[in-house]
């Protein structure tokens, strides 16, 4: 479709290493996911998901009243909450207190919501030093690139080029079995997290009633993040904000099940303020950046604002047969996938990407998995249409809603409908080739597309109606 | 200040809400406790700690727990937490094992070269196979992380069901630490093709011994 | 005699019109007299789905109207069914006098073998087939209707057929209308991925509930050079 990155996309296709590694890896988190939520081992799965998507879509209609509320209570613990309107804001607020304190090494653990903000390449700017500490996003930093999926960074990447890029960036001797990389990554990184004067983590949930943010990692990296250096920083959405630290009874369950297929994450972190008086280690001060970055447009809109409830477990990509085919890197941002396809459009506007939303076979294998019960193919759909109104004046688009508004005036008068369906087999015969016997008809857009990937069947001699009539009438005579 | 009115205002504007308007009833949270035996959550636990790769011990006494951390560590050198339950154990007497810390500097030397660190748990969950750690003067946060072995001392009747329990016992978990941690098996990962690898951060190996 | 209607879908009437009288034939020979309202085009969703919506609502009260007095209306198709039984209130939301026939007729819709396991209560309509097939389930079906093992059941009694169910039964075959031709080669990839699934098993015949699918199927299946053919439910239980 035009707009749509084609020939990367064709590129992707074509390569038969990423098209493996991308099924297989997906595959994999797929089956991992099922065996842990089969109604076997968890019987009220489906509960937990509405109850889930209930207190999601409770907190999203009172969010000013659950923000304040952990605002409030974070300061009560000796943090500090920041208030972004914007990844300047949240640039400019790090970028000072790094000056402030001193501070040019920052550790990072895993967040999409500095990887929207673009937040390494901005701090690069200002002289900092920001380095990711989960293998797999560190991997992309060193490659200078973007996630390739939410939860699994280096999907794409064999052994092999983590052994070039290794080689390459950190000047170590080549090695391409995985277990001794990770061990080369984890004696670089030690020294960063024991060295850094600020860690930045994300924030999985952030709970109202506690003051608390929640962070859940499989390697250590973002205890290391919040233990080690001697201020953390936390980076979240608006959205990430749940009422009670007990509803995370029902968010870990689903969290890890559908993400990785773990009844839970390794590392579960639940972080309220700076280390208390008495306690030996931890961070001594604790700021919670909450980013708006257009949020709030989102939540404006009442029909779409249930794509605010996601917890980006990733499971929609794992399940949704678009991104086994093209992968996480050739969607316009961050987020991929399902969840990327109808968060992009209300972040970027629907006309930025107008392709988007229609790169889907609308299936709902997306909206099955998804633990908060996000209608993903509603708001595709929804979405379409917004495209088709906003690019109303676009010529391609007219000679389509031409198309469509002569097609809907022929289906409201069957006879009319009748006649052409007959006219169309008088004219092109049938059997297998009618198209190609119409005389540029095999060139046109669409037919051209059909027939470059698959044959069509036969056409009929007869519709169904003119069969239905020829049997009634051999019935009465 | 501002930022803060503008955020919130730009919010209200969006949810049609006014300034200190209630919220409507929040749904009440799930959750639930099945029954089960201490026998039982002690097998539960140790099951699922094992399907993670964990190692178990039910200790009948605390003597035992000694012998097999003693055993475990050998000549090498290890970081005990400040948990009384350490020290009952004789743990803390060990010749290799270090104790007592209470500044974070030192601490952190100790832990950044030791092969073993050692704690007790506030509490395990025999549903998921997970300890869980308060930060306190005698639990630091530390010695579960950065050594890359893992023991943990828990008495029996800390074995909860699962985090249901959890919640249910601690509702409000900020009102006790600064950091409630689950630790739920050793340090892993599966971001290079998706190959398992123990002990990437965090410790590679995790011991758990119930007394 | 127990009376239904068909809505056997524009793309049944011009391109498979067999399977629509072999539907017809089933419910014949269950006992139902059927009616072939013949004012009946489209349901709205191709519209619908590529974001006209006021296209697709044209069409869609042309349905309705169309019918609005039958009793149960039978549809060869889980796509065209759940367009109708979950799209239109959509579509009908701010229009109180179309939502309500729209709720009037959501409770006669019925997917074929949801009729004829729920409405008529038969799973054995008395086929023979000696073939080795696989069933495709279809997304719309499967997803927005719940059809899963209704399609099996109906199958596991018609005589000399063996099921041998595919790896990726619930996999899109990636037809997604429009999206067909919106992004060809990612469809393509997708059909192709199917279809080494459904090589796998073995079978001589991919069976399912849409045409549109099977369209999609059989197109890749020859594209491919593979003799496996394709065939719907209705067209399976009416051959004897
Ligand atoms: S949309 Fe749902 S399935 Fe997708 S990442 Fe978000 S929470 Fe997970």
């Amino acid at each position: 479709m035009t707009g749509a990155p084609e020939n990367q996309i064709r590129n992707t296709l074509e390569n038969q290493h990423l098209q493996t590694a991308i099924y297989t890896a997906t595959g994999r988190l797929m089956s991992h996911r099922r065996a842990v939520v089969s109604p076997e081992v968890l019987p009220d799965f489906q509960e937990l998901r509405t109850q889930a998507n209930l207190i999601k879509k409770h907190t999203i209609e009172n969010l000013d009243y659950y923000l304040e509320q952990f605002a409030s209570n974070v300061a009560a613990r000796g943090g500090k909450v920041i208030w972004a309107r914007d990844g300047a804001a949240v640039v400019d607020f790090l970028a000072k207190l790094a000056k402030e304190k001193n501070v040019r090494l920052i550790v990072k653990a895993k967040s999409m919501t500095s990887e929207e903000i673009e937040l390494n390449d901005r701090l690069g700017r200002h002289g900092l030093e920001p380095v990711e500490t989960d293998l797999g996003e560190y991997i992309v930093q060193l490659a200078h690139e973007r996630p390739y999926h939410i939860v699994a960074p280096a999907l794409h990447k064999t052994r092999y080029e983590v052994a070039d890029l290794f080689t390459e960036r950190l000047g170590v001797e080549r090695e391409t079995e995985i277990e001794r990389q990770t061990k080369i990554a984890r004696s670089v990184l030690r020294e960063k997290f024991l060295s850094a004067g600020i860690g930045i983590s994300g924030a999985n949930f952030l709970v109202a009633d506690s003051g608390a943010i929640v962070l859940v990692t499989n390697e250590g990296n973002a205890r290391m993040a919040t233990t080690l250096p001697r201020i953390h920083v936390a980076i979240a959405g608006i959205e990430k904000v749940i009422p009670r630290a007990q509803d995370l009874a029902v968010f870990l369950k689903l969290l890890g099940r559908s993400a990785t297929g773990q009844p839970l994450t390794v590392y579960t972190s639940f972080l309220s303020g700076p280390r208390r008086e008495n306690e030996i280690d931890g961070p001594d001060e604790f700021y919670v950046v909450l980013l708006d970055n257009g949020r709030t447009r989102l939540l404006a809109d009442r029909y779409k604002r249930e794509s605010l409830y996601c917890i980006r477990c990733g499971a929609c990509l794992n399940h949704c047969p678009v991104y086994r085919k093209v992968g996480g890197h050739n969607y316009p941002w961050v987020y991929s996938g399902p969840i990327g396809k109808i968060i992009t459009p209300q972040y970027l506007g629907v006309t930025h990407d107008p392709w988007l939303p229609f790169a889907s076979s609308l299936c709902g294998a997306c909206e099955e998995v998804c633990p908060v019960k996000i209608r993903i193919p509603r708001l595709l759909l929804k979405l379409r249409s917004e495209v088709v109104k906003a690019k109303m004046r676009d010529p391609q688009s007219r000679l389509e809603r031409l198309g469509f508004r002569v097609w809907a005036w022929v289906m409201c008068r069957p006879k009319l409908y009748e006649m052409l369906g007959a006219m169309g087999s008088a004219v092109f015969g049938n059997g297998e080739a009618w198209l190609r016997r119409a005389p540029g008809l095999m060139n046109y857009g669409p037919v051209k597309a059909w027939f470059s990937q698959r044959d069509l069947a036969p056409m009929p001699a007869r519709s169904f109606r003119q069969m239905w009539r020829a049997r009634r009438k051999a019935a009465q005579d | 200040m501002q930022k803060k009115d503008d955020l919130l205002s730009r919010i209200r504007a969006a949810l049609g809400r006014s300034v200190g308007q209630p919220p409507a009833p929040l749904p009440p949270p799930r959750l639930r406790i099945p029954e089960m035996s201490v026998e039982a959550r002690i097998e539960r636990f140790f099951k699922n700690l094992e399907n993670l790769a964990g190692k178990t011990l039910l200790a009948s006494s605390l003597e035992e727990a000694r012998c097999y951390v003693a055993q475990l560590i050998g000549e090498q050198p290890a970081v005990a937490s400040n948990a009384p339950l350490l020290r009952e154990c004789g743990i803390t007497d060990l010749p290799t094992v270090r104790s007592g810390f209470a500044c974070e500097s030192d601490l952190r030397a100790a832990c950044a070269s030791a092969a073993f660190g050692i704690t007790s748990a506030d509490y395990a969950l025999a549903d998921t196979g997970t300890l869980v750690l308060f930060s306190s003067p005698e639990e630091a946060r530390m010695v579960s992380l950065l050594p890359p072995v893992h023991v943990a001392v828990v008495p029996r009747g800390r074995i909860l069901t699962g985090l249901d329990e959890l919640l249910t016992e601690v509702p409000l978990p900020a009102d006790r630490s600064s950091s409630m941690l689950f630790i739920t098996g050793p340090s892993r990962t599966a971001d290079i093709e998706q190959i398992l690898v123990r002990g990437v951060h965090g410790p590679g190996e995790i011991h758990v011994i119930v007394v | 005699m127990p009376r239904v209607s068909v809505f056997v879908t524009c793309i049944v009437d011009q391109m498979f019109p067999k399977v629509g009288m072999a539907m017809v034939e089933v419910l014949e020979r269950i006992g139902y007299d059927v009616d072939f309202p013949e004012e009946q085009t489209c349901c709205g969703q191709p519209a619908f789905n590529t974001g006209y919506r006021e296209e697709a609502r044209k069409v869609a009260r042309h349905f309705l109207k169309v019918f609005r007095d039958a009793e149960y209306i039978v549809v060869p198709s889980g796509s065209c069914t759940s367009m109708i039984a979950h799209q239109y209130r959509e579509l009908f939301a701010k229009e109180p006098e179309w939502l309500e026939a729209t709720n009037a007729i959501e409770p006669r819709i019925w997917e074929f073998s949801k009729f004829l396991l729920e409405v008529a209560k038969v799973e054995d309509v008395g086929a023979r087939l000696e073939r080795v097939v696989t069933f495709h389930d279809s997304c719309h079906g499967l997803r927005g209707l719940g059809i899963k093992e209704g399609p099996r059941r109906l199958l596991s009694r018609v005589r000399g057929l063996t099921l041998r169910e595919m790896d990726a039964a619930e996999e899109c075959c990636g037809f997604g209308g429009t999206f067909s031709v919106k992004f060809p080669e990612i469809s393509g990839g997708m059909a192709r991925t199917k279809i080494d699934s459904i090589l796998r098993t073995g079978a001589e015949l991919v069976v399912g509930i849409d045409v549109s699918c099977l369209l999609q199927i059989r197109g890749a299946l020859s594209r491919a050079g593979s003799t496996i053919g394709t065939m719907h439910l209705a067209e399976v239980l009416a051959h004897r």
